[in-house]
């Protein structure tokens, strides 16, 4: 189980502070697909760094199992936004997916099973000795997905990993993470700006609000565990959660403006 | 095609040399067809053995040396900031002092034999290879970075798989700019105090005014450098064949 709790992050430097986020509580249950949706600027990649351990907050605590985050705990696995830059360019896609396993220290025989299954999953099977360069943007996006689902980690952290993809990559994508999630049982936790986006993956919605940053509500998303691009999407249900994430967020850019 | 693009210029400009001095009168600049002639009698196996040998072998280790200490430096201090905003100004005031300068001063305390010559190399290498790594080092993606520390990618596996790939291009751009100094002050480092060498074989034949074969001393030393930059550059695409990889796939 994660847990934040209290969390707060203020950039200081240049002698400028930045809050990015002022009080974030809450867990997320092992095995659960939450996804967090706020706007633009509005710290979800900090708080997604907080509690990879990649950045030390100002305030509160994350707890991974009842271990405190103190730097990137072991069994976690992130999928940065800059995925082109995310993938070491001087080794080929296979080498890429096989690094992490290798420094925990697999033998060479599971390795190779790891990094064939995992590529197989995100549909590049065919790609092993290809560098990240040689890929389009979306393929490149799958291998750094293969990288962390390879890993077995129990809590994966995506931060808006198809934010840059076209919009067709951009559904299959979403399909493969809802099917990954299913069949393997790894928490997720999803951040994204993308309302239609948060509320077909989630299990659960996290709305944050404009920086300075705390949870507007956390909705629980009633849609049926199968879910498809054409229908669920097309669903009367799906369209009121999209609206209501959608009111919510717009109310919330409203108060921030009215106390300032 | 490539062939001829590679030989062209050479094949004209060793024209041009041939018939400007053919039936040259002028001691100093004998013809070219004269040097040509006395090269066989001057480079024998023996010389190529005793002169050329030594003065390869002493770049080499001049070479080695000064990647090594500027790169095993290069990543301590470019990975440290606080380390590095101290340090460079130095770095810089170091380099900017011209090798051959050094010379006399390291014969002071290093004498005249190999170990002086290969100090001399070292003490002029050493600067673009450390000079590069630092800024190599510091400049290592963010997200990559934060990836390798988020998969626990840390100490030597951190140094191999992150740190050395991705300063690689900015080391071996400053080993290259390395490399010709390497051979310059290999020659000087031969002119001062020497008894073996090809700088040292050059300046006897000048001082015995074997004018041709200076010349082909001075030959013998071009295509010694036209070699060691092939070499180099095979080690490059080695090395490199990724970035430039890259680089033609960004340019699309
Ligand atoms: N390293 C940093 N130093 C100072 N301010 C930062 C830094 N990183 C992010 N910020 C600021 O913190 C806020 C939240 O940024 P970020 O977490 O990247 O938002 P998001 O991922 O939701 O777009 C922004 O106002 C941003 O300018
Ligand atoms: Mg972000």
């Amino acid at each position: 189980m994660l847990n934040v709790e209290g969390l707060r992050k203020t950039y200081t430097g240049d002698g400028r502070a930045v809050e990015a986020i002022r009080d974030l509580t809450f867990t997320v249950p092992d095995g659960d697909l939450t996804c967090l949706v706020g706007p633009s600027g509005c710290g979800k990649t900090t708080l997604l760094k907080c509690i990879a351990g990649l950045l030390t907050p100002s305030g509160g605590t994350v707890t991974l199992d009842g271990t405190p985050v103190t730097g990137p705990p072991p069994g976690m696995a992130v999928v940065f936004q800059e995925y082109g830059r995310s993938l070491f360019p001087w080794m080929r896609v296979a080498a890429n997916v096989e690094l992490p396993l290798r420094q925990k220290r697999l033998p060479r025989e599971r390795r190779r099973e790891l990094v064939h299954e995992s590529l197989a999953a995100v549909g590049l099977a065919d790609a092993h000795a290809a560098y990240p360069w040689q890929l389009s943007g979306g393929m490149q996006q799958r291998v750094a997905i293969a990288r962390a689902i390879a890993y077995e980690p129990r809590v994966l952290l995506m931060d808006e990993p198809f934010a840059a993809v076209d919009a067709q990559t951009r559904a299959d994508l979403e399909d493969l993470i809802r099917g990954l999630w299913q069949r393997l049982g790894v928490t997720v936790l999803f951040v994204t700006h993308d309302i239609d986006e948060a509320v077909y993956l989630g299990r659960r919605v996290l709305i944050l609000s404009s920086s300075p940053t705390v949870i507007l509500e956390d909705l629980p998303i009633d849609l049926p565990a199968e879910r498809d691009q054409l229908h669920t999407r097309a669903t009367p249900r799906f369209t009121e959660l999209r609206t209501h994430v959608y009111q919510q967020i717009q109310a919330a850019k409203n108060t921030v403006h009215a106390d300032r | 095609m490539r062939v001829l693009k590679w030989t062209a210029l050479p094949v004209v400009l060793i024209a041009i040399w041939w018939f400007a001095t053919a039936g040259s009168e002028e001691f100093y600049v004998p013809p070219l067809q004269t040097i040509i002639e006395s090269a066989p009698d001057v480079w024998t196996l023996d010389r190529l053995r005793a002169d050329v040998l030594p003065s390869l072998l002493r770049l080499l280790a001049g070479f080695t040396l000064a990647l090594i200490i500027g790169i095993a430096l290069g990543v301590l201090i470019g990975g440290r900031p606080r380390v590095r905003a101290t340090v460079e100004p130095v770095l810089e005031f170091l380099r900017a002092i011209p090798p051959p300068v050094l010379v006399p001063v390291i014969m002071l305390f290093a004498g005249i034999g190999d170990g002086m010559k290969v100090l001399v190399i070292v003490s002029g290498c050493v600067w673009p290879i450390l000079l590069n790594a630092v800024e190599g080092v510091r400049a290592v993606d963010g997200v990559l970075t934060e990836t390798a520390r988020s998969y626990g990618l840390t100490g030597p596996a951190r140094l191999w798989r992150l740190t050395l790939p991705a300063a690689g291009p900015q080391i071996v751009a400053g080993a290259r700019q390395a490399l010709s100094v390497a051979i310059i002050l290999m020659v000087i480092s031969e002119m001062f105090a020497a008894s073996s060498g090809i700088g040292f074989t050059i300046v006897e034949f000048q001082r015995s005014f074997a004018i041709p074969e200076m010349w082909t001393g001075i030959i013998v030393l071009g295509l010694l450098g036209v070699l060691l930059s092939g070499l180099f550059r095979l080690a490059e695409t080695a090395i490199l064949g990724w970035y430039h990889g890259l680089r033609r796939a960004q340019k699309g």
